[in-house]
């Protein structure tokens, strides 16, 4: 990487050395650039290494059905900052292959597994091409357009049969498997059982042995999960352990699956914010603001400055409230009991009532709006919020920082503990928390600034083990500094209205397609939306930052403790809402 | 030295339960079972134990808090409930999850539709409690109740709700809103103030 490079803008770049290999995306609204699949790899690895596109941050897939094409969307950025290059690459619906990029981009492996399993883009070379979030026996791909899944009731809402004719029915009324579930052609739930788990297949294919095995041991299968390792929901940590260590690991997810994206392909823009709650519902306000932030590009609208404000008291009250809940379980899942996420609970509970108070809501806010915000916060609210921020949150993080980061029993069971180096962090598009604790100080608020972050002064909290202590002190640092900006916002934020235009129920988005990203509390979260100009998105795709960080999960734990692989699940701070959507 | 790390934060936790105990014996009855009790132990001033003895006690919610929605009607000049909904399907139009049929009532005479619901159903367990409804809603009919208690025993027979259980006077709205009911009707009064200048001079 030089610095000529970095300083050319991004097109210049490319064309000067890619020329031969990308043709610009020219449909109007979309942008970036198209790459046959034959040239992928070629130009995916000249991006990596020649122009410093070192950060594959999404991947995913749009149907066309009518051009009866499948089309792979990647979004490439520079973990040193800056803006982002878009490629897509297409294969045919019927037998398309498109490579994977998992041996220059490891951290590919589960979003193409999510393209193949909900799109079904077959990925050559990907090492472990399973399905990854509906069952393994499940017939057919779910985000294709052809695919319709029960109760189907209509393609778009609002459906007809509920206005002006509308008799209320219960789904569960009509037939439930009705002719729009297929089986597999030799399926019969009655003689069916199940097959051997390809996992633990896998689970031997990827052991790593100990290099200096004294005793000769058997291998045991563990499965941890679903539930327990200390509920964060339901998932399991398939694991093989030679004797205590961990010598290989699965995550097996998809069980709180419900195809958030097929639903919002049904509902219409405004439907949808609702609908994003329910991700990462521990910070719904950040869901919000990412989703907003996409369709507000498409549309090209910018929120009044009084709302730009409310949104990032919103966004950094968001991010404390989550930081400080991950600290508290951080210590559950170390054995100390509840005490620490009791404290926990007291502070976020505060903030909740902030929230209810302005959105109605203490978790599914739904506040913001295309365009704004749902409505403006009362001064008496301010003044709280303004009394939480200078006096009681500031305590309260000194408080925990006192209790927990010198305490002798966290150090040992935290340091040395899950490291993940900070080549491994950017190979494996961690993000968030997890890659500033590795030494990447990579902040989107920072490194691609979004609504108005670029006005406020604050740092980017890194630290440099990569360990679950470094974690743990990255997001200690944060809530501090999302106070900063608190303080920062509630002495400038301006009067005025806090929506742009008339509040509408049928927002009218241009044809096009737009990501927009935020730094969430989890990390980067960001939303891919595609329209075609009807009232609903073609495509929307979300990309969850606890669900990719999971990929690192085996690095992280390979060669620990199977007591610290619950530790390390912690600190990666993983909601199942947002990681199986 | 080793150790000092557990100590010190075991004197934490140990600050923590004696606050808890002192605010207790220094506050005595005035933190429990009564409204300024709950609403100090909700404020960022409290110190020591922030629990809620429900049902005994329950959180005062604000005003702007949302659960199910509920239609508003206005006493009519015989004592009716005349609903201030014209059924014009906005709300079953924005509603996530489709969880609001409405049929339009026609005059049986001309075939014509009449501005007023003939049925009126919003199946609570779909409801999400997202409030779309309540905030699009350009008659100010349909709102947001605060009533959270409604667990049941059987969904299957009693959680579509239709026109009886959903409909609630425009007084109960004014005491649960006060400021939207009272911001509202200023709206309302000025409109019918500009509509009847305008008859005048027209």
């Amino acid at each position: 990487m030089n610095d000529r490079l970095l300083s050319s803008t991004v097109d210049e770049a490319v064309s000067s050395r890619l020329s031969g290999l990308l043709t610009e995306d020219t449909r109007p609204g979309y942008s970036g650039y198209l790459v046959a699949p034959e040239n992928l790899l070629e130009a995916v690895q000249i991006l990596r290494d020649e122009l410093g596109f070192d950060y594959l941050s999404s991947v995913t897939g749009v149907d066309y059905l009518e051009e009866d094409r499948l089309e792979t969307v990647y979004h490439f950025y520079r973990s040193t900052g800056g803006s982002g290059l878009v490629l897509k690459s297409s294969c045919s619906r019927e037998n398309g292959r498109i490579p994977s990029l998992t041996p220059i981009y490891p951290g590919a492996e589960f979003q193409e597994r999510e393209a193949w399993d909900l799109l079904g883009i077959r990925f050559e070379g990907h090492p472990d091409l399973r399905r990854i979030l509906m069952w393994e026996g499940f017939d057919g791909h779910p985000l294709r357009k052809d695919w319709r899944e029960p109760y189907f009731e209509e393609e778009a809402k609002p459906f007809k049969s509920r206005w002006p004719d509308g008799k209320a029915v219960r789904s569960e009324e009509k037939t439930p498997f009705g002719d729009n579930v297929c089986f597999p052609p030799d399926f019969d739930p009655q003689t069916w059982q199940a097959e051997p788990e390809t996992v633990i297949e896998r689970l031997q294919q990827d052991e790593k042995p100990l290099a200096d095995e004294e005793i000769q041991t058997d291998r045991i299968v563990v499965n941890l999960g679903p539930q327990h390792p200390s509920t964060h929901g339901v998932f399991r940590m398939t694991v093989m352990l030679d004797g205590e260590t961990i010598v290989s690991l699965k995550p097996v997810m998809g069980y709180l699956h419900r195809n958030h994206e097929k639903i919002a392909e049904r509902n219409t823009f405004l439907q949808n914010m609702p609908f994003t709650d329910r991700l990462d519902y521990l910070a719904s306000m950040s869901n919000n603001f990412g989703y907003a932030i996409a369709v507000e590009k498409l549309m090209g609208v910018t929120p009044p400055e009084r709302a730009e404000y409310i949104r990032v008291i919103m966004a950094e009250l968001t991010r404390i409230s989550s930081h400080i809940m991950t600290t508290g379980f951080l210590l559950n899942d170390l054995g100390a009991f509840f005490t620490p996420a009791l404290y926990a609970l007291e502070e976020r509970e505060l903030i909740l009532d902030i929230f209810e108070m302005v959105s109605g809501s203490r978790m599914m806010c739904n506040y913001f709006r295309f365009g704004g915000v749902v409505r403006d916060i009362p001064e008496d609210v301010l003044g709280r919020i303004r009394q939480l921020v200078t006096d009681r949150l500031p305590r309260k993080i000194d408080e925990l920082d006192s209790y927990l980061t010198n305490n002798e029993i966290v150090k040992t069971r935290c340091q040395g503990v899950g490291v993940l180096t900070d080549v491994q962090a950017i190979a494996y598009s961690a993000a968030g928390p997890i890659l500033r604790a590795s030494g990447v100080p990579y902040d989107v608020r920072r490194a691609d600034p979004y609504s108005i972050y670029d006005r406020f002064d604050f740092d980017v909290a890194v630290q440099t083990h990569g360990d679950v202590y470094d974690r743990y002190l990255v997001r200690l640092q944060e809530m501090r500094e999302s106070l900063k900006i608190l303080r920062q916002a509630l002495r400038d934020i301006p009067g005025g209205p806090v929506l742009a235009g008339k509040p509408q129920y049928q927002v009218r988005v241009p044809a096009g397609e737009a990501y927009g990203r935020v730094e969430g509390p989890k990390g980067e979260l960001g939303f891919y939306v595609v329209s075609n100009g009807k009232p609903n998105p073609y495509r929307y795709h979300v990309r969850a930052p606890s669900f990719i960080n999971l990929t690192s999960l085996e690095t992280m734990c390979m060669h620990q403790k199977v007591a610290d692989a619950v530790v390390v699940l912690g600190s990666v701070d993983i909601i199942l809402g947002e990681v199986d959507r | 030295m080793s150790g000092k790390g557990i100590v010190h934060g075991l004197g934490v936790t140990l600050r923590h339960l004696l606050r808890t105990y002192w605010d207790d014996l220094k506050k005595g009855r005035r933190r429990y079972f009564n409204p300024e009790g709950i609403a100090y132990r909700q404020s960022p001033e409290v110190d020591g134990i922030f629990t809620v003895q429900y049902p005994e006690e329950k959180l005062p919610v604000p005003e702007e808090f949302r659960y199910l929605p509920f239609l508003v009607y206005d006493p009519g000049p015989a004592g009716e409930k005349v609903l201030r909904c014209t059924s014009c399907g906005i709300c079953a139009k924005v509603c996530p999850p489709q969880c609001i049929w409405i049929t339009r009532t026609t005059d049986p005479e001309t075939g014509k539709p009449v501005p007023t619901p003939a049925e009126f159903a919003i199946d609570i367990d779909i409801c999400m409690n997202c409030g779309l409804c309540a905030e699009y809603c350009p008659f100010d009919a349909i709102k947001m109740d605060h009533d959270y208690e409604i667990a049941g025993y059987d969904r299957m027979t009693t959680n579509i709700y239709t026109i009886e259980q959903l409909a609630r006077s425009a007084d109960y709205y004014r005491k649960i809103r006060p400021n939207a009911f009272a911001s509202e009707e200023k709206d309302r009064l000025e409109r019918e103030a500009a509509k009847a200048a305008r008859a005048g001079t027209g």
